[in-house]
């Protein structure tokens, strides 16, 4: 459960949520783990590693799955409708105004060039946090070798995501498996 | 273009299907948004949808929101916000009666392993999406600068990520 702050209100997860939905530039997962984790300390860096993982092995988007877990899990059904809507709430209406802006401008070079530096900036960021929590969570060898193998299965060889998720899970509960018993057998 | 209730049905029972096949993410099933879009109900060409993803992917928010833009280009606003409802509804339902199943089963040892298991294909597929994008991105060596020094600002600072999408809109509107 949260580290060192009460869980949030309501109001509080729908407005950070509309937050990370407007900032959330290259995908919101490295924006959410950023707010929710470094900047609000409402999880910690394993707990929010956990949530994006089951987000992932659920169907949907995965940024949307996260929300719903978290706002449920704080504050129950009201906190599982208020973190998605802020979620979606901002982007919507971004996007409506870009979709009729497009339309208009999008050809121009000057519009172009920014959302080509913007994109590979973003890029980097989405890197950038990867090897961050890599980084904290301090993988044993068979965990860190599974999540290797996700990077060359999507990365590498394109493979679709869905049999990347559920072809790596078993080897991914058997490497946690047997960090847990290491652990355990060392105290 | 037929307006009106018939694709609007379309929209919802098409997407709302993707939504429950869609594990991995939202971005898992382009290829089969393209066919239903595309192929199955010719509602704009493939350069078109193309197009609507890039867009999805410059703006901010989840990804998965290149649906509302595609809701958007075949029906406007009623459009936009049906395909998101679709698109989201299912799945998410899905989402909440996990958790609730999650609390219910806190503790238990089974479901701890579980989801310990499934934390190195997570960090793992946000690495792989981030060099996918870098990928994409990479129309030269400014470009490909401007990915490694965000990467590593990220990486060793704990400073707002915001410096480097300012950085990078600026550098881009300069050098690319």
């Amino acid at each position: 459960m949260p580290p060192d702050t009460p869980r949030p209100t309501v109001p509080q997860l729908f407005l950070t949520y509309l937050r990370i939905g407007l900032i959330g530039f290259g995908g919101v997962n490295a924006w959410a783990r950023r707010v929710i984790v470094e900047e609000k300390r409402w999880l910690s860096e394993q707990d929010y590693a956990e949530v994006l993982g089951l987000g992932q092995a659920l169907p949907g988007p995965n940024a949307l799955n996260v929300a719903i877990q978290l706002g449920e899990r704080w504050r129950g059904p009201a906190g599982a409708i208020a973190a998605p809507a802020g979620l979606f709430a901002g982007p919507l209406v971004v996007l409506a105004l870009l979709a009729m802006a497009h339309d208009r401008w999008g050809e121009i070079a000057l519009v172009k060039a920014v959302l080509a530096g913007t994109a590979a900036a973003a890029a980097g960021m989405v890197i950038g946090t990867a090897l961050k929590m890599a980084q904290k969570l301090k993988p044993s060898a068979p965990v860190l070798a599974v999540g290797l193998a996700a990077l060359v299965g999507a990365a590498g060889l394109r493979l679709p995501l869905p049999a990347i998720v559920l072809g790596l899970a078993p080897f991914g509960i058997a490497a946690a498996w047997w960090t847990m018993r290491r652990g355990e057998r060392a105290q | 273009m037929t307006e009106g209730g018939g694709v609007l049905w379309q929209l919802a029972t098409g997407f709302a299907a993707i939504s429950l096949i869609a594990v991995g993410g939202g971005i898992a099933v382009v290829p089969e948004m393209n066919r239903l879009v595309v192929d199955v109900h010719g509602w704009m060409t493939d350069a078109r949808f193309a197009q609507l993803f890039a867009l999805a992917q410059a703006a901010p928010g989840p990804n998965v929101l290149v649906v509302g833009l595609i809701g958007w280009q075949v029906a406007g606003l009623t459009g936009m916000l049906v395909a998101t409802l679709a698109m989201t509804l299912p799945s998410g339902l899905l989402a909440y009666g996990f958790s609730r199943l999650r609390t219910r089963l806190a503790g238990s040892r089974g479901l701890r392993v579980v989801e310990k298991g499934l934390v190195p294909i997570a960090v793992g597929l946000i690495l792989s999406s981030g060099l996918i994008l870098g990928q994409a991105a990479a129309s030269g060596w400014v470009a490909v600068a401007l990915t490694l020094g965000s990467t590593l600002f990220v990486w060793r600072t704990d400073l707002s990520p915001l410096w480097v999408l300012a950085v990078g809109g600026t550098v881009g509107a300069l050098f690319l």
